[in-house]
Parts: C-alpha cells; sequence; structure tokens
C-alpha cells in the first residue's frame, strides 16, 4: 500500500493506523499534528484511523516565526 | 483606589478576555540560536510569543522547538507562509489541534517580493476561522475599511502592518494608524510588521496601537537582549505618551516663558 506523508511517497507493508505511523516515522506524537486528505484527525482518533491506499498525510510540527519566516522549497507547506 | 484599578486596567492589555501585562508580542524566528532567543524573550517582559506551523521533516529527528520556549508564555500561532484562504484555514486548524488554543495570528500572503498581506483571501479566511470559534489576529494593509470588515468577521482585534515584514522601515503611513485609532475607538489594534528600532515601536503606541508585534527588528539585532529591553521601554513610553495626550503641533513658535516683566 503507497500513502504520501508530507508530499512523499511511502509504502506500508500493512495496515497501519495513523498512531502507528507516527511510532514507524520516529516522530514527537505529542507535538505534532495530523491532516489526513485535508481533514485535521484529532489526537484521539489517531489508533484507530486506518490508512488507505493514495491516502494524502500532512504530519506538521512548530518552527521558529514571526511572520513568513525564511523557509527552504521541501519545509513549504502543502506545496505537493 | 478606585483610580489605581482605572490606571491598572487600562495598562493591562486584554485580547478576548485574556489579560497580558506587556504590550509586546514578539515572534521567534530569525534568532541566531535557541539561547539568544529566549534571552530575548526574557529581556522583552512580553507575555505572547508567535510560532510558524511546517512539516515536519521526515529524514532527520528534530528538536521540538517548542520545548524552548518559556512554558510562561502564550503561543499565538501564525499562518505565516500561506498564499490562500484555504491554506491558511487548513494551518490554523492543524495548529489549533497540535496546542490546544483557539489563538491565531491569520496571515495570508499575496505578493512574494512584498510580503503584503492578499486582503481579500485573508478576510475570507477570517469569516470561517471565526465561524469555527478561533480567536482571529488578522495581518493586513493598514486600511480602514478593511480593518472594518475584518472587524465585522468577527476578529478579536486586528494587525495592520507598520511597514513591509522584515524591513524595519518604521511606521510609513502614521495618518492611517491615527484614522484607524479615531475612527474604531473599540478596536484592539496590533501593529504589526515593520517596526526597526525603539523609536518605532513608540510611534506606533503614540499613534494609539493597543500592541505592537515584532520579529526582526529583536533577532537581527547585534545585541537582541539589549534592544528587547529597548522595545519594552519604548513600547511602555509610547503607550504613556499615548494616554498622557500629546501636545498639538504648531507651525511657529510658543514661548514657554512669561511675556511680562523682561527687563528693560
Amino acid at each position: 500500500m503507497r500513502v504520501y506523508v508530507n508530499g512523499e511517497s511511502k509504502e506500508l507493508s500493512g495496515p497501519t493506523s495513523l498512531a502507528e505511523l507516527i511510532t514507524q516515522l520516529d516522530l514527537p506524537a505529542a507535538r505534532v499534528a495530523i491532516e489526513l486528505n485535508r481533514s485535521v484527525v484529532r489526537r484521539n482518533e489517531w489508533s484507530t484511523t486506518t490508512l488507505q491506499d493514495d491516502d494524502l498525510i500532512e504530519i506538521v510540527h512548530f518552527v521558529g516565526g514571526g511572520s513568513q519566516p525564511q523557509i527552504t522549497q521541501n519545509d513549504f507547506l502543502f506545496s505537493v | 483606589m478606585s483610580t489605581a484599578i482605572t490606571a491598572k486596567a487600562k495598562e493591562s492589555f486584554i485580547i478576548a478576555g485574556r489579560e497580558f501585562t506587556s504590550r509586546l508580542i514578539i515572534g521567534t524566528g530569525k534568532y541566531r540560536s535557541y539561547e539568544e532567543m529566549r534571552s530575548a524573550h526574557s529581556a522583552s517582559g512580553a507575555g505572547m510569543v508567535t510560532v510558524a506551523v511546517r512539516r515536519v521533516p521526515l529524514d532527520r529527528s528534530s528538536e521540538s522547538f517548542l520545548d524552548y520556549l518559556d512554558p510562561a508564555l502564550q503561543i499565538l500561532p501564525n499562518t505565516a507562509g500561506c498564499y490562500s484562504a484555504e491554506d491558511a484555514v487548513r494551518t490554523a486548524r492543524l495548529a489549533r489541534e497540535a496546542l490546544q488554543t483557539d489563538l491565531v495570528k491569520l496571515e495570508v500572503i499575496g505578493d512574494q517580493t512584498t510580503l503584503f498581506p492578499d486582503n481579500e483571501q485573508t478576510l475570507e479566511a477570517a469569516r470561517v476561522l471565526v465561524k469555527e470559534g478561533f480567536v482571529v489576529l488578522p495581518y493586513f494593509n493598514d486600511d480602514l475599511i478593511m480593518a472594518k470588515k475584518l472587524l465585522d468577521a468577527g476578529c478579536a482585534a486586528i494587525m495592520p502592518l507598520a511597514a513591509p515584514i522584515g524591513s524595519g522601515l518604521g511606521v510609513q503611513n502614521p495618518a492611517n494608524l491615527r484614522i484607524m485609532r479615531e475612527q474604531l475607538p473599540g478596536a484592539t489594534i496590533i501593529v504589526d510588521a515593520g517596526v526597526g528600532t525603539a523609536s518605532d515601536a513608540a510611534v506606533a503606541m503614540e499613534l494609539g496601537a493597543d500592541a505592537v508585534l515584532m520579529n526582526t527588528a529583536i533577532a537581527e539585532a547585534q545585541d537582541p537582549a539589549k534592544m528587547a529591553t529597548a522595545m519594552k521601554l519604548a513600547i511602555q513610553a509610547g503607550r504613556l505618551a499615548y494616554m498622557a495626550g500629546r501636545m498639538p503641533k504648531r507651525l511657529y513658535a510658543s514661548a514657554s516663558s512669561p511675556l511680562q516683566g523682561v527687563i528693560k
């Protein structure tokens, strides 16, 4: 099964929940937010949300910035 | 006693029922190190700092930036980097989910060279976010009509720019800010962007702004902590001058000493 995480293609070996994806990617769960196919998924729904083929996932965190911080192309939000 | 209470009430700055003792809001970008940022934050006395939302890098482990912020600070997530109402709304929703705050500094940019706001997209996003229960603080051009529309849309405060983001030019159109203050006496006005040094912040406050938000002026100073202190004092001085009510400007001299009794 293939999904897209932050614009990058990822192969998943079997049924995977959002909570498992965060663990596999070794991300700090407490400090991120997730959007699945353009809708925010609440934290308490991560473990019951199973990914489907071609799902578009955005995982974000917070960075320093006041207004329009300097950003690189890869960091650009939603530039899929 | 009541006078003291009134004076105190006037000196606190309230957004959507939340009280802040400082009228300075600062950014978290462009600092040379986290330590430098922390000492500047501490010197500024600010109670609120703004942070940006970005994709998590998947190829490297990243430190959690939030861990470098004083936990006592109110975090104001922003939608910097968004060029459409839709992206700004998505970003605000993600920020709310991650931070459990309904505050958002709404920013929809219209042009990469000037970073001027897209007022039309900003208004559209503001309407959606207010409906969803956000406390919306929009960055916009210093335009009275736009200010009225944003307030009508239910924004908690309005954030006109002083000059282009990161330019350090200071208040470029003092008349617009003064008109906005006079025409919208009940509105919370936060001057956002364009301040370069302490006198710029004082001018914004003297014109009647309720607060000033800045990032680059502090972060790009040679000594950010020292500049943060200067900004703190300038904001206080500007606020006091505004509250004091300045003398009118005159074209000609007006003697300060009595005209009678001069020796002949």
